[in-house]
């Protein structure tokens, strides 16, 4: 949560001092947050590369927990492009790519933002914040109507950190590693499925 | 957009090389850090925005569509696969 709390801070921040003129001229140029946002891939390849948690998950659950992060990325697709319907200045693939963010609100705000610009980022931003929040504010009710992996696929990427202890709570504690399996798994899924959906 | 790719993929590559350097193991805290940055980057471009800046409350509301659309998706296959597999085997109440 407080983390959190400080990349709203400095995104308000960003707003703020850009409305009130007070940024040098450098400081508004795209390209060094392009640079910046590409280092920002390389370690999350870093990251992925050099982990090997998911393997050792795999090894003792089982191949079944393989089809929790799966029901997480068609159950969102398919929510989202059926809500593109309601959305007519929307396309698919839009929708697509905000539902792709999975609740990873920082990283895949970036990337729309700097590929597809800050509209439709801010619409990610905004729409990942909000799952967060639903599954932080809702889990009790989503295990109650819809079981015990509710949580764990509404929660998306965050399943790892920030939704965790509600997941602990409600779910209970044999929940646990399946949700931190399921948050690695999402989470490195995001900036992949947000660049596919770009690049189409 | 086939660069984002090349660049995550050329990180998984040099991931897997150093994965016993110590180093690696403060990736996460860089990324973190970076993000951040980024973020406030990101309140940069949407403050010098002004269209941004027009219509939020719409943006506002088309984020509230797409995420209520994701998450009963989600909830949906997560009740199918749990009362199909994970209900009967793992569970014990």
């Amino acid at each position: 949560m407080k983390q959190s709390l400080i990349y709203l801070l400095l995104f308000a921040a960003g707003v703020i001092l850009a409305l009130t003129g007070q940024l040098p001229d450098a400081l508004l140029n795209d390209d060094i947050s392009k640079w910046i946002l590409y280092g920002l891939l390389f370690l999350v390849g870093i990251q992925i590369g050099s982990g090997k948690k998911i393997l050792l998950a795999v090894k003792r659950f089982g191949p079944a927990i393989a089809l929790i992060p799966l029901a997480t990325t068609v159950g969102t697709f398919a929510g989202a492009g059926v809500s593109s319907l309601l959305l007519p200045g929307r396309s698919l693939i839009d929708c697509l790519c905000v539902g792709a963010g999975f609740a990873y609100y920082s990283l895949s705000s970036i990337l729309i933002s700097e590929f597809r610009g800050a509209e439709l980022g801010t619409v990610a931003l905004l729409a990942n914040i909000m799952r967060e929040f639903i599954v932080l504010l809702l889990a009790p009710w989503m295990v109650r109507h819809f079981g015990k992996l509710a949580p764990i696929c509404a929660g998306g990427a965050t399943t790892m950190d920030t939704t965790l202890p509600i997941i602990t709570r409600y779910s209970g504690s044999d929940y646990v590693v399946v949700a931190l399996f399921h948050g690695m798994v999402i989470d490195f899924s995001v900036p992949l499925w947000i660049s596919f959906f770009l690049s189409l | 957009m086939l660069n984002i790719f090349l660049v995550i993929l050329s990180g998984v590559a040099t991931g897997y090389t150093v994965r016993k350097v110590p180093f690696v193991k403060h990736a996460g805290s860089v990324i973190t850090l970076v993000i951040a940055l980024l973020l406030f980057f990101m309140g940069v471009s949407v403050g010098t925005n002004d269209q941004v800046l027009a219509t939020f409350s719409t943006i506002g509301i088309e984020a509230l569509i797409i995420t209520i659309g994701g998450t009963s998706g989600t909830l949906l296959c997560a009740w199918l696969l749990y009362s199909t597999l994970f209900k009967k085997g793992g569970e014990k109440s």
